[in-house]
């Protein structure tokens, strides 16, 4: 093992583990966006195919 | 040389479960799944309040009594109880998707996000609040 690829190594690692603090500090309002529109759909039965299972059986 | 082999797997893992975290949100635990069932259950008797204007959702995610003249005296009790109810499983929900994410402080701006969001989907007709007061959809 040559000391140069283990720095190279070690620094793509630390790389990587910043990358990761960084992004989990933000608050991720994209993805709470989905997940909300998700959620109330559920609670309020916007799902279109639950739409269409309230419309088809009317007789 | 197996070193970095080994570095680079660790790197594309790290990478791969980054992608996950930041595309979505963990809104599939037992306990969302819990507030969430109880939730829909109860829409079916706040549906026709929030028609009626007995009810709007207020611009911080939470619901409030809007005109409670809009339901008959002796039901105004059950209208409250239904309201305190509402709220105490959307402040829950809230919590519990920050919590199932690893933070915890999240909730707030959980909470604002989904108080948006309730508002842009409500069908027309029902009461929401917004900067200047109430107003009909």
């Amino acid at each position: 093992m040559k000391p140069v690829s283990t720095w190279a190594a070690m620094l793509a690692l630390s790389l990587a583990m910043a990358g990761c603090v960084t992004i989990n500090i933000y608050f991720p309002a994209a993805a709470a966006e989905k997940a909300a529109d998700r959620i109330i759909d559920e609670v309020w039965q916007l799902k279109p195919d639950a739409a269409t299972k309230e419309g088809a059986p009317s007789r | 040389m197996k070193t970095i082999w080994k570095t680079l797997f660790v790197v594309s893992l790290l990478s791969a479960s980054l992608a996950t975290a930041q595309g979505n949100l963990e809104v599939d635990t037992p306990a969302i799944s819990a507030i969430k069932s109880s939730m829909s259950q109860r829409h079916a008797q706040l549906a026709p309040l929030y028609a009626s204007g007995a009810v709007g959702l207020k611009s911080d995610g939470s619901l409030a009594v809007h005109d409670a003249n809009a339901v008959p005296l002796a039901q105004r009790g059950k209208l409250n109880a239904l309201v305190a109810a509402e709220n105490n499983d959307r402040t829950a929900l809230y919590r519990e998707i920050a919590t199932a994410n690893g933070h915890p402080e999240w909730a707030g701006d959980i909470r604002n996000t989904f108080a948006q969001r309730w508002i842009d989907k409500a069908p027309g007709g029902w009461w929401v609040e917004g900067s200047r007061g109430w107003a009909r959809k």
